[in-house]
């Protein structure tokens, strides 16, 4: 059922793939509705993962299960496992704080939110969660988060404006540079453009490309020619189950499964 | 190619212009009945100050109540309503916003939770003598606390707690969930959500609760003269603050004492005319005071909330 990668023909000296992540015959449950079943799937370090399919077929549910969101809500369960290297910690184990998941696992969401404070502690605010204290450190975090989040320039001269005061485009940079401030292992998108305009949305794509050089990223969205942009590989999930998971090229190109081909062709979702 | 009008073009106009009328028929009574509602008010406030004009001088505020109408202030009262209040707002502020968090960010969802908070809805709904009663027979006679300013203001604090918890609760539920969600996806803990947070945001409608329950306690009657408030008070509490170590003392709370809307009561039910003279000087003082209360209260929602927004 899944493809494995084999080798990535178009670049050269690649480094081995080496997991960060991996969910192992992983199923969620809303009440007694089995949003995910059994899925199994392996998130390579420092590579863009795409999870795409139709609305309802459980890819942010799945994405949502990776820090634990799941948990501020009654009625939920997890079944199975989603391992997290190198330690090999069981994200889902209920021994596990989801607060230490979250501090190593970032999440940006669909629709930007920034918390109505200022620009500079929206992104420090990782930081102070974590007691750091020193203020020329702090400082030097958010510039070099807002660097990261190609925000800088534009935020440099009104750090301690308010927040809600930018673009869409520039709040979602912001929550972006918010969770990069704290250097997490994994960052997830939970359709991160689908709320911006077009331009704002290529300048999403193009921070993940340069991104992914630091982090490993997952990401649901709604748009495929953005995972075919954005992602090194895909998964293509339907009623909560994977379909089909491989390199991106693979997928949309040569899919295995009947299913996929006709989902990426447009035949069906 | 020229484009046809549709060919029931008049027909429409006219079934639209017909649904129109309702509109102004609405916005016309909808504007009756307002004007009906502050006339009401304007009217009423507008004749208790002709009347009592003549009576608001500074001695008003500085003399004690007296047998003689032209030299009868409202000082033991003014102190009075002061000192209830100070004591309603240490009381229930900490309680109602605290009960309100804790219903809105920690409670369970179960029929425990849903039991509560139907009936804190209520309690607001329970008429203020029944208050008076309750602490007649519980901080009068059952806890020993007296006729004293300590039991007028617990009084009015559990009296107003409703009206500060659901205000609480109402200001905590207009924070969007994807906030919440994008401060726990950090890795903050619930007592920092709150702290950081949810506190913070809905700070602006919090403060208006307290203080419109304020100033719903500085009107109330019944419920201080069902335990026992004095109506002729010519003395002060015990200051709060002293000149000699600990320069804070406590003994005022168990003072007798007297409030505004008591002592207005009181003068409102004396034979002599000149009392009502009395009355309805202390009754503009009184809307005064709530009115300003209430504007502090608008104030305060403008200026928090101004920088707040999703």
């Amino acid at each position: 059922m899944q493809h494995m990668p084999t080798s990535l023909e178009n670049e050269v000296q690649e480094t081995p793939l080496s997991l960060k992540a991996e969910a192992k015959d992983f199923s969620f449950y809303y009440g007694d509705f089995k949003a995910i079943k059994s899925v199994s799937l392996p998130i390579y370090e420092k590579k863009v993962t795409a999870l795409i399919g139709p609305s309802g077929c459980g890819k942010s549910t799945l994405l949502r299960s990776f820090n634990r969101m799941h948990d501020l809500y009654p009625n939920t369960h997890y079944q199975g496992n989603i391992d997290f290297y190198p330690d090999a910690t069981n994200l889902l184990d209920p021994k596990v704080d989801p607060i230490e998941v979250r501090m190593r696992v970032g999440m940006v969401f669909q629709k930007p939110n920034p918390f109505p404070k200022s620009i500079f502690e929206n992104v420090a605010y990782g930081l102070r969660l974590r007691k750091d204290k020193s203020k020329s450190y702090i400082e030097g975090r958010v510039e070099q988060a807002l660097k990261d989040a190609a925000l800088w320039d534009e935020v440099k001269d009104r750090l301690h404006n308010q927040a809600t005061a930018l673009s869409g485009g520039q709040q979602q940079r912001l929550c972006i540079a918010r969770c990069l401030a704290t250097d997490p292992e994994l960052l997830l998108f939970d359709e991160p453009t689908s709320a911006l305009d077009p331009i704002a949305t290529a300048s999403i794509e193009d921070l993940i490309h340069q991104l992914k050089e630091k982090v490993t990223i997952l990401i649901v969205t709604h748009n495929m020619y953005q995972a075919t942009r954005v992602s090194d590989f895909t998964a293509y999930m339907f009623m909560g189950e994977l379909v089909e998971f491989g390199e991106t090229t693979q997928i949309f190109n040569t899919p295995q499964r009947a299913e996929t081909e006709a989902y990426i062709t447009g035949r069906f979702g | 190619m020229k484009i046809e009008a549709a060919a029931n073009l008049p027909e429409l106009k006219a079934i639209i212009q017909k649904s129109k009328r309702f509109d102004l028929i609405f916005s016309i009574l909808g504007f009756l009945a307002l004007l009906l509602a502050v006339m009401t008010f304007v009217v009423l406030f507008a004749q208790m100050a002709i009347t009592g004009w003549e009576r608001i001088s500074p001695e008003f505020f500085t003399n004690f109540p007296s047998r003689r109408a032209g030299s009868a202030g409202i000082l033991s009262a003014l102190v009075g309503s002061i000192l209830v209040m100070l004591v309603t707002a240490f009381a229930a502020i900490p309680l109602g916003v605290g009960a309100g968090i804790y219903l809105e960010e920690y409670a369970p969802k179960n029929l425990l939770t849903d039991i509560i908070e139907i009936n804190v809805t209520n309690l607001a709904g329970v008429p203020s003598i029944v208050y008076g009663l309750l602490a007649l027979g519980v901080f009068v006679y059952g806890f020993g606390l007296g006729q004293s300013i300590l039991t007028a203001g617990l009084t009015l604090a559990l009296l107003i707690l409703p009206i500060i918890i659901v205000a609480t609760r109402e200001s905590i539920r207009a924070i969007p969930q994807h906030i919440r969600e994008a401060a726990y996806g950090m890795g903050a803990t619930k007592w920092q959500v709150v702290k950081d947070h949810i506190v913070p945001y809905s700070l602006s409608g919090i403060l208006t609760g307290i203080i419109i329950g304020l100033s719903r306690a500085i009107g109330e009657t019944a419920p201080i003269i069902t335990i026992g408030a004095l109506t002729f008070i010519a003395f002060l509490p015990p200051s709060p603050v002293g000149a000699e170590f600990p320069w804070i003392n406590f003994e005022w709370l168990s003072s007798g004492f007297t409030v505004m809307p008591i002592q207005m009561f009181n003068w409102t039910s004396r034979p002599d005319e000149a009392f009502q003279v009395n009355a309805a000087a202390a009754g503009f003082i009184l809307v005064l005071l709530t009115l300003s209360m209430n504007a502090l209260a608008i104030f305060l929602r403008y200026r928090l909330r101004k920088n707040i927004s999703w």
